[in-house]
């Protein structure tokens, strides 16, 4: 099975968010970079889908050329082609995010893309479907369990406490979540084969959308200091006449 | 000229968090407000519906459309929105309603903004929008320039505000009465609409409640290993609530996925949040900032968690909370 599975290079966040001071982008100043763990499992899923199945995992990512380094994280985990869809340093919106994957998928023939439910920093929960409907193929979202046979998919999801399969032709899209798999780490051949491995490389072309970012900002948090109410098991009986008072003893 | 509102059931009524979002479609101040709903017409219970100011509801029944299938639910709503000139069309920022209205984005071409807390007209095709990324730590504010507006809304942020209980305290007055139109719909569904249909069965258990629950115990890193949760288990059970865990504890294979709280996990909206051994990182406030009290239980007096606290304990979990249950059994 030919797989493609598509990642973002986001900032890796920590104990704090901030943004820069045009308000713009998120302060990078202090954070590395990575891929949300919604896509790290992504990657992992399409690896485990070629060694029972065969078949080859590509790896691409839409950002800047230093989203390189994210590329080769995915090649040294098994993906053994990379493509990069480089931009300008635009934000890119999901639409057009969309049309150029879309191109590429029409370029080379896969069988599947897989994706993250959302990248983890813009949140827009629609690149998957948006690239689907450019393409005319089926998608399932928010995927966290998938079985491949010749011609199909089988994946699944909760909702509401209700277990929802859902049956694909190939070729189909699937966004998937964290939990569907644990991503191994990668191995030392791995990583020096991601090193020497090389990149295709095209650039886009930015498009405007109707939805159009102005500024951001961390919001006016509930951000304050916890009222201490004791040190350790002498602190229970406050804590059970707090419980009380706030209404949540039976 | 209309609104149209995608409204989702959990159990009896519709959800808390389409209430939400009925909540914010009222605000756009259309004079028809519509609710869109996938079930059996006598289930509709329309005076929960009209208590939000909702004029007309739109029912498409089993008969017509059985079972979930994104893309069909879409292609109704954007035959809905035709139908009846509609401004705006929304749902609650759910799996589900994240998903349908980007397959509404995608079949009409319009752009769609997931996750939104403020939406305000802003005169001809234009809306000014607030919207989560980064799962809500940071705030976007947008312009949106659509025909028609089309965006979720954040299940944590706008709180669900029936139009029957006005807010400033007053009493509740008579009931509205129910000047609502019910009107059975049945779309023309093409078969490439329905290849993608969830086939529904019982999942395996738990988790599924972590998202609506009222009490949330969360146990993290401190708890140590997985055969350490059972008195979280248990002081869950006395409160009435249910487990979540921080995203260590799910890397680490102590409990499965669907426990998660945080930015990759379920967010929550309960009463009390009960943090254990809980540090707090970022992508774990993300999952848990919807909780309207937050009570820490942590070794630590400057972990991140005290700063989204509002009570603490300084002191082990395998202390402190033995000793609750004891105390809330001898009650």
């Amino acid at each position: 099975m030919e797989i493609l599975v598509c990642v973002k290079r986001v900032p890796t966040v920590g104990g704090t968010i901030a943004v820069t001071p045009d308000g713009q982008e998120v302060d990078t100043r202090m954070s590395g970079f990575s891929i949300s763990p919604h896509e790290e499992c992504a990657v992992e899923e399409a690896v485990q889908i070629t060694e029972r199945a065969g078949g080859s995992v590509s790896v691409l990512t839409l950002g800047p050329e230093a989203a390189i380094e994210q590329l080769r994280g995915a090649l040294a985990l098994g993906a053994g082609r990379a493509v990069l869809l480089e931009t300008d340093g635009r934000e890119f919106g999901p639409i057009a995010t969309a049309a150029a994957i879309a191109a590429e998928v029409r370029d080379h023939g896969y069988d599947l893309v897989l994706l993250g439910n959302e990248a983890a920093d813009t949140g827009d929960y629609q690149v998957g479907i948006r690239l689907a409907h450019e393409l005319g193929w089926p998608v399932a979202t928010g995927i966290k369990n998938l079985s491949t046979s010749a011609d199909g998919v089988v994946a699944r999801r909760e909702y509401r406490g209700v277990e929802e399969a859902y049956e694909l032709p190939l070729p189909a899209v699937i966004t998937v979540k964290e939990g569907i798999n644990l991503p191994r780490y990668p191995s030392l051949p791995g990583r020096l084969r991601a090193k020497r491995a090389a990149v295709d490389r095209s650039s886009p072309a930015w498009a405007a959308e109707g939805l159009r970012k102005e500024t951001l900002r961390v919001p006016a948090s509930s951000k304050h200091q916890a009222a201490v109410l004791g040190q350790g098991a002498d602190a229970v009986p406050e804590l059970v006449r707090v419980l009380d008072e706030l209404g949540m003893l039976p | 000229m209309s609104v149209l509102c995608l409204v989702e059931f959990d159990g009896a009524g519709p959800a808390d968090a389409s209430l939400r979002a009925l909540t914010l479609g009222r605000s756009l101040g259309e004079p028809s407000l519509g609710a869109v709903v996938f079930a059996d017409s006598d289930s509709v219970p329309a005076s929960a519906l009209a208590d939000y100011d909702v004029t007309d509801v739109y029912v498409i029944e089993p008969g017509t459309l059985e079972g979930y299938a994104p893309q069909a639910w879409a292609r109704v709503l954007a035959g809905l929105a035709t139908e009846t000139g509609a401004t705006a069309v929304l749902a609650a920022g759910t799996d589900r309603g994240n998903e349908v209205l980007a397959h509404l984005g995608a079949i009409t071409g319009l752009p769609m903004a997931a996750n939104c807390t403020l939406v305000t007209p802003d005169g001809g095709q234009t809306h000014r929008l607030v919207r989560h990324r980064w799962a809500g730590l940071l705030l976007e504010e947008a312009v949106m320039e659509a025909p028609i507006a089309l965006f979720t809304v954040a299940t944590d942020a706008v709180s669900a505000v029936s139009a029957a209980l006005p807010s400033g305290g007053t009493p509740p007055g008579p009931p509205v009465p129910a000047a609502i139109a019910v009107h059975v719909h049945k779309p023309e569904l093409a078969e490439a609409d329905l290849v993608v249909r969830a086939a529904e069965s019982p999942a395996s258990a738990g988790g599924a409640s972590l998202a609506t629950a009222r009490v949330v115990v969360g146990g993290g890193r401190g708890v140590g290993g997985a055969d350490g949760f059972a008195p979280l288990e248990e002081l869950a059970d006395l409160l009435g609530g249910v487990v979540g865990v921080s995203r260590v504890v799910t890397s680490e294979g102590w409990r499965p996925h669907r426990q998660q709280v945080g930015q990759t996990g379920t967010k929550i909206t309960p009463e009390l949040y009960l943090a254990c051994g809980i540090s707090g990182a970022i992508q774990h406030i993300a999952g848990c900032a919807g909780a309207k009290h937050i009570i820490a239980i942590n070794t630590d007096p400057g972990a991140p968690i005290l700063a989204h606290a509002d009570y603490a304990i300084i002191g082990d979990l395998h202390q402190v909370i033995p000793a609750l249950v004891e105390a809330l059994r001898a009650r």
